[in-house]
């Protein structure tokens, strides 16, 4: 009764091609941003802050760079965690050998320099497709491990990386709250710049490309710069969220922080969540992240004393069978389920 | 001169148990076109159930038990997970058999436990010498490896004549080709791939066994499915001889690297050399040495 789009008149092409195009939305956009920064900072504890929000909103925007790649230009990789470790170290540099640099800039720096690294590892693309190109990134994966692992100048010769002090234009972002309203503002800017990145001619180039390259590539789309530019985007948005990850959540970390799991678990995020959607990539970052979490507490919360071995198993055992129901229940993943919820509002309570 | 041969033999073995792994994945997306990501999972799951069984049972009959087992499982997988997947986008699938994968290891480790298990097949562990009568003193290898290239080459004959001689295989070969086309003349495609899912799960136990023997059974074995993955782009998904070929290929390099250029980039190469010999492979053949030609029509 309440999602109705109708009486809503579009006058104009500008309204015609909003991001938001229903009103509804409009306002539900509006709520959630208001709870995100002013009601959540009222009701928030440190736990929530540090255990699941801030590492919630650093894998969605992952998620969402990854989304970029495989969602919308249809190409598989399995080097997230690869790209995430060039963003965390070379911001790690930048603000170590670099004097005096905003860490704004560093982290944002750090972005380009993974965007870089992410063209290298993106060229094989060009002539690999589909599982072969997932197999193939994981070489990105692997040798990135090496390197931060084997090559002491990048990690300064220390095993473990610290972040610096979290001062931004004179301003301390070291208390959780505020790291918290850090990482929301950046990954709200990124999520608007990718909705209306794919809204544009790059993002249709993309999809076009992910439905079939040949015919995409005889309609005049540029096969090298339209991959290349999705695999700079997306590294982009992965180094960021590497570089948010070490800096701003872990502050201190090992290279194993970005190994092969975590490209796993940003793959998962994106597929339950939904290939091709943004939302989906919230939706499913927030599914594989908080679920074991939960899962882990369960036992305690009904005092049952297992070992942690055993919960470590079941957990996977239940990780492993929600992935597959979730999977059978709608395998274009929770996004389509809400975009089914939507139109079943609108037209509700009649059945067509 | 000896030196060399002995760093290539011992790549060579070492490949094969690769292939081991890399067979069971052929032989599900050859016939079903599902990346299987669980095979890893498999081997430790039939590894597992194999070594707790002989605490209670000979070998001989802990064996067929566990074959029971996996072929149980294959038909579970089938029903459950396969079934209600069907026609979906490969990526879809892929997911799902990472779920299967989960589940597998959590299970696994929740009923058979999760300690190291030694698996004792009476195969001696000290080194043999070969081919002395060419090499001055003869070439170093593992009996254990010289064994499980044994039974490698068993199971690929074994699986050769499985697809060329029996009904079956002329079946699965079928499906493999064209799945419609098989199906419209009266191939059932559940039973199918029942029958490739109990083949790889076979293979996985064979695997598994190998693996098992030369590590200990322990959770790690099912990590070994990364190392096939290389193995598995450079032979083509969809041939059997390519995934021993890869196999054998990527064994030999990964030696050989290891031993000649390791020092050169200080060590730890070969998590990532296996890949990048595999990528090379494949700016040159796309779909690998022996797979089938991608053909792309509008």
């Amino acid at each position: 009764m309440l999602y109705r789009e109708t009486g809503q008149f579009k006058t104009s092409y500008s309204a015609d091609q909003a991001m938001f195009p229903i009103l509804q939305d409009r306002i539900g956009i509006i709520l959630i941003l208001v709870v995100a920064f002013v009601g959540v900072p009222m009701v928030a504890t440190q736990y929530t802050y540090t255990g699941l929000l801030i590492p919630f909103l650093i894998l969605a925007l992952a998620a969402i760079g990854l989304n970029l790649l495989t969602g919308y230009c249809g190409q598989v990789s399995l080097g997230t965690g690869g790209f995430m470790a060039v963003g965390a170290y070379a911001a790690y540099n930048l603000v170590l050998r670099v004097p005096d640099i905003n860490i704004l800039l560093a982290i944002f720096m750090a972005g380009g320099f993974a965007a870089l690294v992410g063209v290298l590892f993106g060229l094989p693309s060009l002539r690999i497709k589909g599982f072969y190109l997932a197999v193939a990134t994981l070489a990105a994966q692997f040798f990135l491990d090496w390197v931060f692992i084997r090559i002491k100048w990048f990690t300064n010769y220390q095993t473990n990386a610290n972040a610096p002090d979290l001062v931004i234009f004179g301003v301390s972002f070291n208390s959780p709250a505020n790291r918290y309203i850090l990482v929301l503002s950046i990954v709200c800017l990124m999520a608007l710049l990718a909705k209306n990145l794919v809204r544009s001619r790059v993002g249709r180039a993309w999809m076009a490309v992910r439905d079939m390259d040949i015919a995409a590539e005889i309609i005049g789309i540029r096969l090298l710069h339209t991959k290349l530019l999705a695999f700079a985007v997306s590294s982009f948005y992965c180094g960021v969220a590497g570089a948010l990850w070490a800096f701003v959540h872990l502050g201190a970390w090992e290279p194993l922080t970005f190994d092969v799991n975590r490209s796993f678990q940003v793959l998962f995020m994106v597929i339950i969540g939904g290939l091709g959607s943004l939302l989906g990539s919230f939706l499913g970052a927030a599914f594989i992240f908080t679920v074991p979490i939960l899962i882990n507490q369960v036992p305690a919360a009904f005092g049952m004393p297992i070992s942690t071995a055993l919960a470590a198993h079941l957990e996977a055992m239940i990780f492993g069978s929600l992935i597959i129901f979730f999977l059978i229940a709608e395998p274009h993943g929770f996004a389509r389920l809400w975009q089914i919820g939507k139109e079943k509002l609108r037209l509700w309570p009649f059945p067509h | 001169m000896a030196f060399f041969f002995e760093v290539v033999l011992g790549g060579l073995l070492a490949g094969v148990l690769y292939s081991l792994v890399a067979l069971g994945f052929v032989l599900i997306f050859k016939a079903s076109g599902v990346f299987n990501f669980a095979q890893g999972a498999m081997v430790l799951f039939a590894a597992l159930t194999l070594v707790r069984l002989t605490e209670w049972v000979p070998f001989w009959l802990a064996f067929p038990i566990t074959c029971a087992v996996m072929i149980v499982l294959a038909f579970i997988i089938e029903r459950i997970v396969l079934r209600p997947l069907v026609n979906q986008e490969g990526i879809i699938l892929f997911m799902a058999t990472l779920g299967i994968a989960f589940f597998l290891e959590g299970f696994g480790q929740t009923i058979w436990g999760s300690d190291i298990y030694t698996l004792n097949l009476g195969i001696p562990k000290d080194p043999a010498f070969i081919m002395e009568w060419l090499f001055d003193g003869g070439l170093l290898v593992d009996k254990l490896d010289l064994f499980a290239a044994a039974v490698a080459g068993a199971l690929v004959v074994a699986l050769a004549l499985f697809f060329q001689k029996t009904r079956i295989g002329l079946a699965l070969r079928a499906v493999a080709d064209d799945h419609q086309a098989a199906q419209s003349i009266g191939v059932p495609l559940n039973y199918i791939w029942l029958v490739v899912w109990s083949a790889a799960g076979i293979v996985a136990l064979v695997a598994g066994m190998v693996w098992g023997a030369k590590l200990g059974v322990q959770f790690s074995i099912a990590l070994v499915a990364l190392k096939a993955l290389p193995v598995l782009i450079l032979g083509g998904f969809t041939s059997v001889p390519g995934a021993i070929i890869g196999g054998l290929i990527i064994g030999m390099g990964e030696k050989i690297s290891e031993v000649y250029l390791g020092p050169v980039f200080g060590g730890g190469i070969e998590n990532w050399f296996a890949y990048m010999l595999a990528l090379i492979f494949l700016l040159f053949r796309p779909q690998g040495l022996f797979g089938d030609r991608i053909i792309e029509r509008v």
